[in-house]
C-alpha cells in the first residue's frame, strides 16, 4: 500500500514537472506519454524484453554456478583466497563499457558476449555472500562433524553446501538489479535486439517516451527476477528465515 | 519418565569402552589447562566431571575424543564421540534426519537410518515430532534429538559437555531422568562434564572433581546407589552426601 502511494506521488510530481516545467518532451516525457508508448509499442517492447530477459536469466544462472564454485574454491584453499580475492575486488572497478567491445570482438554479436558480461557483473556479489555464508558456519559444527567421523566431502554435503545456499541466493538477489544494466551495456556494444538495443535506437530518433518505456520494462524485469529469487529462496531454504530459538 | 529399579549388571571388560588417562598434561602456550591428570573409566561406567569454569573440563573431553592431543602423559580410549554443549542441530534437516546424521555419515542407507532414528526418538518421547523442523522444537526436545544423534553414532564412549546446561530447572530434571533411563537400557561409557554438582550426583557412578586451572583431579567420589534406581533423586541422603562432599572438594580446591 505504502509503495503504491509513493509511486502515485512520484508519478504525479513527474507529470506536473514535465507538463508545467520548461523541460522539452524529447528530454523528459511525461508519464502519460510513457504509458501511451508502453501500450502502442507493446509488441516491440515484448520482443525485445524476451531477448534481454534471456540474457539476464541465463547470465545470472552462469554467475551463480561460477560464483558458488569459486567461493568454495577460495573457502577451501586459504592461499588461493589470499591470492585471488583482492584481484576479484579490483576487477569490479573495471567499467563494463570498456570490456564490452572486447568481448564482442572475441565472442561475436550473438548472445554469448551478453551472457559473459551479465555473468561478470552478477558474479561478484554472489562470490562475496557465498564466501560469507561458508565462513559463518559454526566452528563447533565442524568439530561435531569431525567427532562423528565425517570426511571432507561429507562436511561439504551436509553442512557447507546447505549453509551456503541461502547466502548464494541473497547474492543473486543483489546481482539481479545490476544484471539488467549489464545486459543493456552489453547490447550497446553490439546487438540487433534487446531493450538496450531499443534504447540506443530510440534516443537518436527522438522517441524518448519509447526509451523510457523500455526502462520501465527493464525495471519490471528486475522486480520480477528479484521476486522469483526470493520465492525460490523461501522454498529451498526455509530455515534462513527462521530465528532458531536455541541457535 | 519411567525409571526402573535394577541391580547393576557386572560389565564385561571391554577395551573399546575403556578410558585411561595417565599423567596427562595439556598446555595452550603459557596456559596449563590440565596438569598430570590420571583417570580410569571402566566400560559402561558413568563418570561426572565437575569443576569451576575454565578448569579444563571441555579440554579433557576433546582429548578423549581425539580432537586435541595431550602434551604429556598417555591416553588410551576407544572410539569416543562428543556431544557439545549446544545442540548444533542442522536447521536444513528435520528432527529425524538430524538424529540419523551419524548413520548417514557412516554410509547407512537413507531409509534404514531414518527407521533407526525414528525408533530412538520415539523412545525418547519425541513420537510425532520426527518430521518437525528444528525451530519447531523446544529446548528440551532439541536436546533429546542431540542425544539421539550422539547415541546413534554407535560409539562405546560418549563425552557429554554440559548437555543440559541451557535448560530450565524442570526440563533439566526431566532430561536427567530420560538420560538415566536410556543409559540403563543401553549402557555406554559416559564422561559427563557439568558444573551442576547435583546433576553429577544424580546421574553418575563416580564424581571426579577438578581444581581451577591448571586442572588436576582433587577428588574422586563414588556414588553407592545403582543408577536408574528409584533412590536416585536429588533428595536421597546418599545423593545429598555425595553432593556435599563434592562441593567441599570444590571449595577446598578454590581456596
Amino acid at each position: 500500500m505504502a509503495a503504491a502511494l509513493v509511486i502515485i506521488l512520484l508519478l504525479g510530481g513527474w507529470e506536473a514537472y514535465a507538463r508545467l516545467g520548461s523541460i522539452d518532451d524529447f528530454i523528459l516525457p511525461a508519464p502519460d506519454q510513457v504509458a501511451s508508448s508502453l501500450f502502442h509499442d507493446r509488441g516491440l517492447l515484448w520482443d525485445n524484453l524476451l531477448v534481454t530477459a534471456q540474457e539476464v536469466v541465463l547470465g545470472l544462472a552462469l554467475a551463480l554456478a561460477a560464483g558458488a564454485l569459486l567461493a568454495f574454491a577460495l573457502h577451501s584453499f586459504g592461499p588461493l583466497r589470499r591470492a585471488i580475492y583482492p584481484l576479484l575486488v579490483g576487477t569490479q572497478a573495471i567499467p563494463i563499457v570498456t570490456i564490452a567491445p572486447l568481448l564482442a570482438a572475441w565472442f561475436g554479436y550473438g548472445i554469448l558476449p551478453k551472457l559473459v558480461i551479465v555473468a561478470l557483473v552478477c558474479f561478484f556479489p554472489i562470490v562475496v555472500t557465498t564466501l560469507d555464508g561458508l565462513a559463518a558456519v559454526d566452528p563447533e559444527q565442524h568439530k561435531l562433524l569431525r567427532t562423528l567421523g565425517a570426511s571432507r566431502a561429507q562436511v561439504f554435503r551436509w553442512v557447507e553446501a546447505p549453509a551456503a545456499l541461502p547466502a548464494a541466493l541473497s547474492g543473486a538477489k543483489i546481482a539481479v538489479a545490476v544484471g539488467g544494466i549489464a545486459a543493456v551495456f552489453a547490447e550497446y556494444a553490439g546487438s540487433e535486439k534487446g531493450l538496450g538495443h531499443l534504447l540506443l535506437q530510440s534516443i537518436p530518433q527522438l522517441e524518448t517516451a519509447r526509451a523510457w518505456a523500455a526502462v520501465v520494462v527493464l525495471a519490471a524485469l528486475a522486480i520480477t527476477c528479484f521476486s522469483l529469487l526470493a520465492l525460490v529462496e523461501r522454498r529451498l531454504a526455509p530455515w534462513a528465515h527462521r530465528k532458531d530459538p536455541a541457535a | 519418565m519411567a525409571t526402573r529399579v535394577g541391580a547393576v549388571v557386572a560389565a564385561p571388560r571391554d577395551v573399546e569402552g575403556d578410558v585411561h588417562l595417565e599423567g596427562v598434561t595439556r598446555r595452550f602456550g603459557e596456559v596449563v589447562a590440565l596438569q598430570d591428570v590420571t583417570l580410569r573409566v571402566a566400560p559402561q561406567e558413568v563418570i561426572a566431571v565437575v569443576g569451576p569454569s575454565g578448569c579444563g573440563k571441555s579440554t579433557l573431553l576433546d582429548l578423549v575424543c581425539g580432537l586435541q592431543r595431550a602434551d604429556a602423559g598417555t591416553l588410551t580410549a576407544g572410539r569416543a564421540v562428543l556431544m557439545p554443549q549446544r545442540d548444533l542441530l542442522l536447521p536444513w534437516l528435520d528432527a529425524r534426519d538430524n538424529a540419523a546424521l551419524p548413520l548417514r555419515l557412516a554410509g547407512a542407507d537413507k531409509d534404514e537410518a531414518r527407521a533407526q532414528a525414528h525408533t530412538l526418538l520415539a523412545e525418547l518421547g519425541l513420537d510425532g515430532f520426527e518430521r518437525a523442523r528444528t525451530w519447531e522444537l523446544s529446548g528440551g526436545m532439541r536436546q533429546r534429538v542431540a542425544v539421539a544423534r550422539t547415541l546413534l553414532s554407535g560409539a562405546p564412549i560418549l563425552c557429554l559437555d554440559e548437555p543440559f546446561g541451557a535448560l530450565d530447572a524442570i526440563t533439566r530434571a526431566d532430561a536427567q531422568a530420560w538420560l538415566a533411563a536410556i543409559l540403563h537400557r543401553t549402557p555406554r561409557t559416559v564422561l559427563l562434564v557439568t558444573h551442576d554438582v547435583e546433576e553429577a550426583a544424580v546421574l553418575a557412578d563416580r564424581v571426579v572433581v577438578l581444581s581451577p586451572r591448571p586442572g588436576r583431579v582433587v577428588a574422586d567420589l563414588t556414588v553407592d546407589l545403582p543408577r536408574g534406581s528409584a533412590g536416585r533423586t536429588p533428595t536421597d541422603p546418599q545423593v545429598v552426601a555425595v553432593r556435599a562432599r563434592a562441593l567441599d572438594a570444590l571449595r577446598g580446591a578454590m581456596a
